[in-house]
């Protein structure tokens, strides 16, 4: 059947959801805590309103607190004005960081398009994507370090010398493994199982005598993402009142308390 | 001093400030969303019984931090480690003539450390040699995410970085503190890297540089940094309350400081009045690595007893009765302390 006449508002409705915009904001990360900013609870509001103009978009960001780095904070923000820009439907995009001591600069750079340098000035040199690949290094060094070390416990006839010559293929299938290889892939190394796990960023295994020590840098490394991550949730569910039921569980370095009940909301204002 | 199961623990607060954030002294709304920031790691880190309210939270007086240290916190001894952030408050947010005269009034309970900013140059140094004629502190304070201007950060290894190191060499100021921020130029890295203390420590190997918060939140770089260099030392502002809400993200910080820095390096601080020190000395005292965490040793009392406030007393020449004293622990001066933990071998 062919429709003899078609409504563009009725098109543009049908072709982009809340739903669709949320899961285009999943492929946001926290670059520094490795996690997508819809796991974390970052997204404040999502609203996708559809005139005869097209279909305009506006989300809100929210951050644990006011003093995050701006540099990470414009990360996040001008990703998701990217990815959902991307969305064909879409022909308006605003995206806004709320509540943060950059706000107003970073959201007049996003509505601008104005770029990281065009944004930042005298305090940006040339790109964000030396950071990016920090934390992308981090990221996978975290991720191997716990296969590895869950390797460890679960094989009691391992020693962490052996760990030098793990490869892909030894690891037991899951959700460590596939994280592992995730990030395997973000740095480009490749993913076959002849692949030694204990490898450094661009991919060399190392010699038999370093490899405790690269383990127990690598720990180090994947505590510290760890802490962050349930701190910066902590911090966030403390900040906004009822923001925990945004954020989905971080199974990694849990603890009792990161599910605890949450404090009544204080008023930080003084009436004299 | 605090007591408990027999043993006496010698305590020095290293890291304390007596502040003003309320809303008379703030000069713009970064200054209320800092204060706010520091209220909301109270609230998210604090039992609830330790819980202030925000007007409590917002100005405190010498007279309640006299209470709160001295008489219901167990310090022997705390140090004024002030964050002077001018560009936020009219008066600034430490208060540090209040701080200086109240160090100055009660000498055998309180040490004033000074805080400067590199980027005042010239004037800055001739105002640095005036202060400590006047005051002359051993230690300073450095916050490297100060706002100055058009800057919004500076690094230790600047060249006007140096200059100041070369004045507290010339001065007598061994000992430097330092607070990573977020905004240091260019934003294109990580501002909480530590890698611009690693170089100035390498270059200035009679000072001692004492990173608070133990580099939180980049504790890996931090220690790897510090396994390095003698010189460098780790300050537990911040990382003490995890030991109330998340333990065993504690034990682990603890474990990787030991393993890395070793028990002589570490040194206990409140971060007073984010936190006060009584709740944190009775549960760190009582505190201990969980045991299926078996990459890590246990923490001995002589441990605790130098973390507690040996360390901090050594550096910064406190007078410590002298039963109460522990030699150090004559381990390598770096690379890992526990070296036979490297590869899980406690698991089995």
């Amino acid at each position: 059947m062919t429709a003899l006449r078609v409504d563009p508002a009725a098109e543009a409705r049908a072709d982009v959801t809340e739903e669709e915009i949320r899961r285009a904001l999943d492929s946001v990360f926290d670059p520094e805590l490795d996690e997508p900013i819809t796991d974390l609870g970052f997204v404040r509001s999502l609203t996708v309103q559809t005139g005869v103009d097209g279909t305009r978009v506006e989300v809100h960001l929210r951050l644990p607190t006011s003093f995050c780095s701006p540099n990470f904070a414009y990360l996040m923000a001008s990703d998701s004005k990217d990815v959902i820009s991307a969305l064909p439907a879409v022909t308006q995009v605003v995206v806004e960081l709320d509540d943060h001591h950059d706000s107003d600069l970073i959201n007049a750079g996003l509505a601008a398009d104005a770029g990281y340098r065009g944004t930042f000035l005298h305090e940006a040199d040339d790109s964000l994507e030396q950071l990016r690949w920090t934390f992308r290094r981090k990221a996978h060094t975290a991720a191997m370090e716990r296969c590895l070390t869950d390797l460890l416990r679960s094989d009691t006839s391992l020693m962490a010398t052996d760990m030098g010559s793990i490869r892909l293929r030894d690891l037991p299938a899951g959700r460590n493994k596939e994280a592992l290889l995730r990030r395997r892939s973000a740095l480009g190394l490749p993913g076959i199982g002849a692949s030694i796990v204990l490898v450094n960023h661009e991919g060399h295994p190392y010699p038999p005598d370093a490899v405790p020590m690269a383990l127990r840098r690598a720990r180090s490394t994947r505590i510290s993402i760890d802490g962050n991550a349930h701190f910066c949730r902590g911090l966030l569910r403390t900040r906004y009142e009822g923001s925990g039921s945004d954020q989905s569980t971080r199974s990694e370095g849990a603890e009792p308390s990161d599910h605890h009940q949450l404090l009544p909301l204080i008023v930080k204002e003084i009436h004299p | 001093m605090y007591s408990k199961d027999g043993e006496n623990y010698f305590i020095v607060d290293a890291h304390i400030a007596l502040w003003d954030a309320r809303p008379e002294n703030q000069r713009n709304i970064p200054g209320k969303q800092f204060i706010d920031c520091f209220y909301d790691y109270h609230r998210n880190l604090s039992p609830d019984a330790e819980q202030w309210s925000y007007e409590e939270f917002l100005y405190q007086g010498g007279q309640r931090l006299m209470k709160d240290l001295f008489e219901d916190g167990y310090v022997d001894h705390a140090i004024f480690q002030p964050a002077y952030l001018g560009a936020f408050y009219k008066n600034g947010f430490a208060q540090v003539e209040e701080s200086y005269g109240l160090a100055a009034a009660n000498p055998d309970k309180l040490t004033y450390n000074h805080c400067y900013d590199p980027r005042d140059g010239e004037a800055g140094l001739d105002r640095l040699r005036a202060d400590h004629e006047k005051m002359g502190f051993k230690g300073v304070k450095l916050y490297t995410a100060e706002w100055h201007g058009e800057s919004r950060g500076y690094k230790l290894s600047d060249p006007w970085s140096y200059r100041y190191f070369e004045e507290c060499r010339k001065l007598g100021i061994k000992n430097i503190h330092i607070h990573k921020g977020p905004t240091v130029r260019p934003l294109d890295r990580d501002a909480f890297d530590v890698a611009d203390v690693d170089q100035a420590a390498s270059d200035f190997t009679d000072l001692n540089f004492v990173v608070e918060h133990v580099g939180l939140p980049r504790l890996e770089d931090f220690c790897w940094i510090a396994t390095q260099e003698p010189n460098v030392h780790g300050g537990l502002a911040v990382a003490m309350p995890f030991m109330h809400t998340r333990p065993r993200y504690f034990a682990q910080i603890i474990g990787e400081l030991i393993y890395w820095i070793g028990e002589d390096r570490i040194q206990f601080s409140s971060d007073y009045a984010i936190w006060s020190p009584r709740w944190l000395i009775e549960r760190f005292v009582d505190f201990q690595i969980p045991e299926d965490m078996t990459e890590y040793a246990p923490l001995t009392t002589a441990q605790k007893k130098k973390i507690l406030g040996l360390n901090a007393a050594k550096m910064y020449d406190i007078p410590v009765p002298a039963e109460l004293q522990l030699p150090g622990a004559g381990e390598t001066k770096t690379g890992p302390r526990q070296p036979e933990r490297a590869d899980l071998a406690g698991i089995r």
